[in-house]
């Protein structure tokens, strides 16, 4: 959570809560709701490494918040992030999963991908179900939604050529 | 819950160079007001079992079923009637009649089952206005966009009330947009009580279904119940083989 919090907070100084409601409304259908306490620990380490200040509390005002801006470090550190890339696995924990089944005979892999597909198709309909809403019809919230369900489709898709496989006889 | 449409041992083989057996002992059940969704490779047999249960061709043997009475050994002119009153057929390619206006493709299945001129108008102002599609009435197929057309034959295939709506992939000449847009109407009907069986290859569209069925080389190979009506159905044979 690192840096999106840092490229949120880029867009304009605010303190904690305001940025757990600032990404939660924009990622709030396709992503958990943020745990405040991680939201603060992440400004706190922010803050440590120099990424990020507090600043001054507004002295008319009787609330005290904390206040955090972007420092230079801070925006060197979101370049580099947004330019690199990341090349790591794309291996899902289900795929481990059906891909090791059979071996020990841990458990019949054509009912695995069985059940694994009731899953996606699940997350498939709550996804149309979350594009439906009225609450969620801005385009850069059905554009994430349309981006979570081409990634389950595609897995649906991959299930089928495992049983291809599993029905020629062949083992994974 | 009543059972609408069933098969039992249903086959169908097609000669020619060689034997095909398109479908080789299919048995399904599908209850009033279920949405189902078949799903399976080309050339699986899930096209032949939507004719099959839409009388559009006949079973080499086997038996079918709608709503408790044997259909497969009837005549033409029985099956004609049925696909009046209780089947709504949509094809993938809309089937629409070119020179006839969007309202007038509409009405004519309820003209030829005997429906009056004014109820057949009355029901096709009421559907027309559900599916977002008042502004076509007097255009031609031709001068509508896939998404527009494919509602027309949705239409089309509603204005008789059938018992169950069977479409072969009824999204299969849409962009995503028009998809989203027969998908959600599918849904709506669906959520009305409207029995569905279509054949789709959008696991997207299968997802707005009670039950997804897969088909293979002529047989049903599984179901996935998306419906909360039934708990996993998993077996961790070796895993509980060993431990007991």
């Amino acid at each position: 959570m690192k840096y999106p919090l840092l490229a949120l907070l880029a867009s304009g100084a605010t303190h904690g809560y305001e940025l757990k409601q600032n990404f939660e409304s924009r990622f709030g259908p396709v992503w958990p709701a943020l745990n405040i306490g991680q939201v603060y620990t992440t400004l706190q380490r922010l803050e440590r490494d120099g990424l990020i200040r507090g600043l001054e509390d507004d002295p008319e005002s009787r609330r005290v918040r904390n206040v955090f801006e972007v420092t230079e470090a801070g925006r060197i550190a979101l370049h580099e992030w947004l330019l690199e890339s990341e090349p790591g696995p794309r291996l899902r924990d289900e795929f481990l999963k059906v891909m090791l089944a059979g071996l020990a005979n841990l458990a019949d892999p054509l009912d695995l991908l069985e059940r694994q597909r009731l899953v996606f198709l699940r997350e498939l309909r709550d996804l149309n179900d979350l594009a439906l809403r009225p609450e969620n019809a801005s385009q850069v919230i059905q554009l994430l939604i349309e981006g979570a369900t081409l990634h389950v489709e595609a897995d649906l898709k991959w299930l089928d050529r495992c049983e291809d496989r599993l029905r020629e006889g062949l083992p994974l | 819950m009543t059972t609408l449409l069933r098969t039992h041992a249903l086959t169908r083989s097609f000669s020619g160079d060689g034997e095909v057996r398109a479908l080789r002992g299919v048995d399904i059940e599908i209850d009033r007001g279920e949405f189902i969704a078949i799903m399976g490779p080309s050339g699986c047999g899930k096209s032949t079992l939507l004719h099959l249960l839409a009388g559009l061709d006949s079973p080499t043997s086997g038996e079918v079923y709608l709503d408790g009475r044997r259909v497969d050994q009837l005549g033409e002119g029985d099956w004609a009637r049925i696909r009046r009153k209780q089947i709504g057929y949509m094809f993938q390619a809309f089937n629409l009649v070119s020179n006839m206006t969007a309202a007038d493709n509409i009405e004519l299945p309820a003209l030829l089952a005997g429906v009056s001129g004014s109820d057949a108008r009355k029901r096709r102002i009421a559907l027309m206005e559900q599916l977002h599609i008042s502004d076509r009435a007097s255009l031609p197929p031709s001068r509508m966009s896939g998404g527009q057309q494919q509602r027309v034959a949705l239409a089309r295939a509603m204005i008789n009330e059938p018992d169950v709506l069977i479409a072969d992939e009824p999204t299969g000449n849409l962009d995503s947009q028009s998809t989203k847009e027969v998908l959600a109407i599918f849904r709506e009907r669906h959520q009305r009580g409207q029995t569905i069986v279509l054949v789709t290859h959008d696991s997207n569209v299968a997802s707005a279904a009670d039950r997804v069925i897969r088909m293979r080389d002529g047989v049903l190979t599984g179901e996935s119940r998306l419906d909360d009506r039934a708990p996993l159905n998993v077996r961790t044979a070796g895993l509980i083989a060993s431990g007991a």
